[in-house]
């Protein structure tokens, strides 16, 4: 008897089918041939598009691409779309309101576990204290927001039905919040999700601002959750770290200024599905450098004219009902054939002809992404642009780029001067091919045009003033805070699955309760990840940045699919991890690296100001989901354990 | 249902040949699908996870699959073979000691499948001895049947490796993961076999609403 993937029945001469196409898949992935274009010119395609019968591509649709709209090229079939019919949406500007307006009880430093009658349930979710109060921060906040966590209708796509997703305001990707250094923030986060899901997501959340300097019981770390009808006040104290550390005698150090931050759901064993469903969205932190106005500071894109949050994401959607469809049993990770752009499939932007600054993120679920600019009129031209930060951080000066690579919840701020382009048509074109939840190098980067197209942009807007810095004259904004010094303990962290399926670090699943290891504050730490056979994964560390002191991967590629000619590129192009010290867009600091098959990177960081339990973790939410996480707490005394 | 597969087919097919020419001009004409309506959650998890195939219990019971062992209640299920003699007895010693933790936690009935993946051997009489040798009492039954029926399964549940090939050799490769759900709530997720069994009891609570629960989730104390 024999199956597919599905588990539907198929002949066996079927399922010879399915396994040559499976084999044959491999072959062109190696030789970086998986377009149409390519497939005809192999023959493999016959003038009416089928592929030829008894080598098809994929072991059930036959092997479609995603690049205008077709379905196929994930792990799924989702019904053809028409890309570049809706505009891209731009998330609103939270807006901040009196402390006198939140909805339910005053805010408390201590948890309010009072039983709120309406419910039967403790009016909060929160199990700790407040930490920043006693650290001399005014509470409550001087700026509070109030946001609820709620269904809504939303159009990804004029060709599919209206989907049920999970907003925070009735949006997805949520709204957008703007934050200042030294004006701390408490939100109110109101879970006012259904119990009827519609297939996947638990009601019951976690929302994680990913790369704050947070206290853990404001982090989201995933064992917060709280649930419908409950309330939960996340204070962010937006204070420079190391304001409270030992190693450096100032207020907190300017060079550890962050830019873009974002918020995802991280519900213990339910975030894939959470955040799959649409509980996300971005948090930007501004100070006096990074103004948000071309006329001050680092003189970058004024926000939010010309500074525009872009997060990407793959989803599968099923072709009888049109509606989003999670694959609840894969547990090694999802991917989509639909790509959106803040929430709405292959979306439009009119540009006008000069700098903008976009904050690329991709939010996953398991798909690595490498963004090129592309001409289709001329796809193999290289258009370089300027990347200026890598995760949350300015870098030390723009590094000119042909590409950023990003694994899931990596984040690059890049820009793009449309002058060169003015009246131009021009796409966000991911051109990493990726066949299954392995990612990384097992899949290729194809040559210009041939790759999945995210982003049409349109360069048609009317000539504007332009004050921004161009980033050619390489202005400075952080120095690299130095993290020499001794190294007080050594870790070690492999990360891989068993036999059977299972992920794990160092041999070990994860579970909320078990503290694998004590972090003393203040002390600087050095953190080896070692990546399984076979398998990438995106390596997340909650409340500290580290830095990369080898290993650092670069651009995908190689020299045999080559297309851009990536070797004036310099360090930049170093795919399978870089042996030596970082360099370029690498010298910078991260909370997210991205770990290739039998990788090693080392990292370098002390964990400063906040105690508590945090997690590190696989970013392929699947992965992160399954136990490829562990609970680590920051302590007054710490553990020396190498390999814990 | 038939009609608009074959149009989507065909608009698909229609567009393919002229791909590049839709980019190089102006937009394309949109493909217009008539959706059937959206299913409830639990709809969406039976039609693409739970088929209902007959099955036969170690204590020679038939029943099917979706009907009598999932529809409205609260399940845990994971693959074994009675003559495994590595994974299996581990995860069925966890699964029997989360189970007793578990009780202590829920008021409601938690039920246990273990499904064979060799059918042919594994007679419900095989899996008789081999819950007896276990210890296996109360709502927790070991499944076996037509072999079409349990690889079916197996592959529904998404235990199955992506490369068939491997799939075929080693029928075992994501074995190690337990499926649990609230199937009127559609709720799913997998649990790890090999977990602490204080663990597994606790990440089965996440889909007993709160009536149901003796204690509040444990939120991870200290």
């Amino acid at each position: 008897m024999y199956f597919n993937s599905r588990g539907e029945k198929v002949s066996r001469a079927r399922w010879k089918e399915m396994y040559n196409a499976f084999q044959n898949r491999q072959e062109l992935i190696k030789a970086g041939l998986t377009s149409r274009r390519d497939l005809f010119r192999m023959g493999l395609l016959t003038s009416a598009g089928m592929l030829v019968a008894k080598s098809g591509l994929s072991s059930w649709n036959g092997g479609g691409d995603c690049r205008y709209g077709n379905s196929g090229c994930g792990t799924c079939a989702s019904p053809v779309t028409t890309p570049w019919t809706l505009p891209m949406p731009i998330p609103p500007v939270k807006q901040a309101i009196p402390v006198s307006s939140l909805t339910g009880p005053a805010p408390t430093v201590n948890p309010n576990t009072a039983i709120n009658p309406a419910t039967g349930l403790a009016y909060e979710g929160r199990t700790r204290a407040n930490q920043a109060p006693a650290l001399g921060f005014p509470f409550p906040a001087g700026v509070v927001y109030q946001v609820t966590q709620q269904q809504a209708q939303i159009n990804v796509s004029n060709d599919l039905p209206l989907q049920n997703l999970w907003t925070f305001d009735g949006s997805s990707p949520g709204p957008t919040y703007v934050a200042h250094y030294g004006a701390p923030v408490l939100i109110r986060n109101i879970n006012n999700l259904p119990s009827n899901n519609g297939g996947f997501g638990l009601n019951s959340v976690s929302t994680h601002l990913h790369n704050g300097h947070t206290p853990s019981e404001s982090d989201g770390f995933p064992c917060d959750f709280f649930a419908a009808g409950q309330y939960y006040d996340q204070y962010y104290p937006n204070a420079l770290a190391g304001f409270n550390s030992t190693h450096i005698a100032t207020n907190g150090d300017i060079n550890e200024s962050l830019s873009t931050l974002w918020y995802h759901d991280h519900r213990e064993n339910f975030t894939s599905q959470n955040v799959y469903k649409g509980l996300l969205g971005f948090y930007l932190l501004f100070n006096q450098y990074d103004t948000g106005d071309e006329t001050t500071g680092f003189r970058l894109p004024s926000f939010p004219a010309y500074d525009i949050p872009m997060a990407f994401a793959d989803r599968c959607f099923d072709p009888t009902t049109g509606i989003m469809a999670f694959d609840t049993f894969n547990t090694d990770g999802i991917l989509g054939d639909k790509f959106m752009v803040n929430g709405v499939i292959q979306p439009v932007l009119h540009v006008s002809p000069r700098r903008y600054r976009f904050r690329w993120l991709n939010t996953g679920p398991s798909r690595f992404l490498q963004v090129y600019v592309t001409d289709l009129t001329s796809p193999s031209t290289p258009q370089p642009f300027y990347q200026v930060s890598n995760d949350g951080n300015l870098l030390p000066h723009p590094v000119q780029v042909p590409a950023v690579a990003l694994g899931v919840a990596e984040r690059a701020d890049v820009v793009i001067d449309f002058s060169q382009y003015a009246g131009k048509t021009l796409y966000l074109e991911n051109r990493l091919n990726q066949t299954n939840g392995q990612g990384g190098p097992s899949g290729s980067v194809v040559s210009g045009g041939q790759g999945f197209l995210m982003l049409r942009i349109v360069v048609d807007g009317p000539a504007v003033a332009d004050n921004s810095v161009n980033p050619a004259t390489l202005p400075a904004y952080y120095a690299l805070p130095s993290v020499s010094g001794s190294v007080a303990v050594s870790r070690s962290f492999n990360f891989d699955q068993t036999r059977d399926g299972q992920w794990q670090i160092n041999g070990k699943l994860f579970d909320c309760n078990t503290v694998r290891f004590k972090v003393k504050q203040n002390s600087l730490e050095e953190w080896t990840f070692n990546g399984g056979f076979g398998w990438s994964h995106p390596i997340h560390v909650h409340l500290e940045e580290f830095q990369i002191t080898q290993g650092a991967p670069g651009l995908y590629g190689s020299s045999s699919d080559d297309h851009n000619d990536y070797s004036r590129w310099g360090s930049q192009y170093c795919w399978s991890g870089c042996s030596g010290s970082s360099s370029g867009v690498n010298l910078s600091r991260k909370d997210v690296v991205r770990l290739i098959p039998s990788g090693n990177v080392k990292v370098r960081m002390r964990f400063r100001d906040w105690l508590g339990r945090y997690p590190m973790h696989c970013h392929n939410v699947i992965h992160e989901d399954h136990a490829m996480m562990l609970r680590f707490d920051v302590a007054t005394t710490g553990d020396t354990n190498s390999n814990p | 249902m038939i009609d608009r597969s074959r149009r989507q087919l065909l608009t698909s097919l229609a567009l393919l040949p002229v791909a590049r020419s839709v980019l190089a001009g102006p937009d394309a004409a949109a493909p217009r699908h008539t959706f059937a309506p959206p299913d409830s959650g639990r709809e969406v998890m039976r039609k693409r996870f739970f088929p209902n195939v007959p099955l036969v219990t170690h204590e020679g019971k038939h029943v099917r699959f979706y009907d009598d062992l999932l529809k409205d209640k609260i399940v845990v299920l994971n693959l074994m073979y009675a003559d495994c003699t590595t994974l299996c007895p581990m995860i069925t010693a966890n699964l029997l000691a989360a189970r007793k933790i578990l009780e202590q936690r829920v008021k409601v009935d938690v039920f246990f499948y273990s499904l064979t993946i060799k059918p042919v051997q594994d007679t419900p009489e095989k899996l008789r001895e081999y819950a007896a040798m276990h210890h296996v009492r109360g709502k927790w039954l070991f499944l076996t049947g037509k072999p079409e029926n349990l690889e079916e399964l197996r592959l529904r549940l998404g235990y199955a490796d992506s490369n068939p090939l491997k799939d075929r050799k080693d029928k075992a490769l994501h074995s190690g993961m337990l499926r649990y759900g609230n199937e009127p709530l559609s709720q799913w997720s997998s649990i790890q076999g090999s977990a602490n069994p204080d663990w597994i009891a606790e990440e089965i609570t996440y889909v007993v609403p709160a009536a149901g629960l003796k204690t509040a989730p444990n939120q991870a104390p200290g």
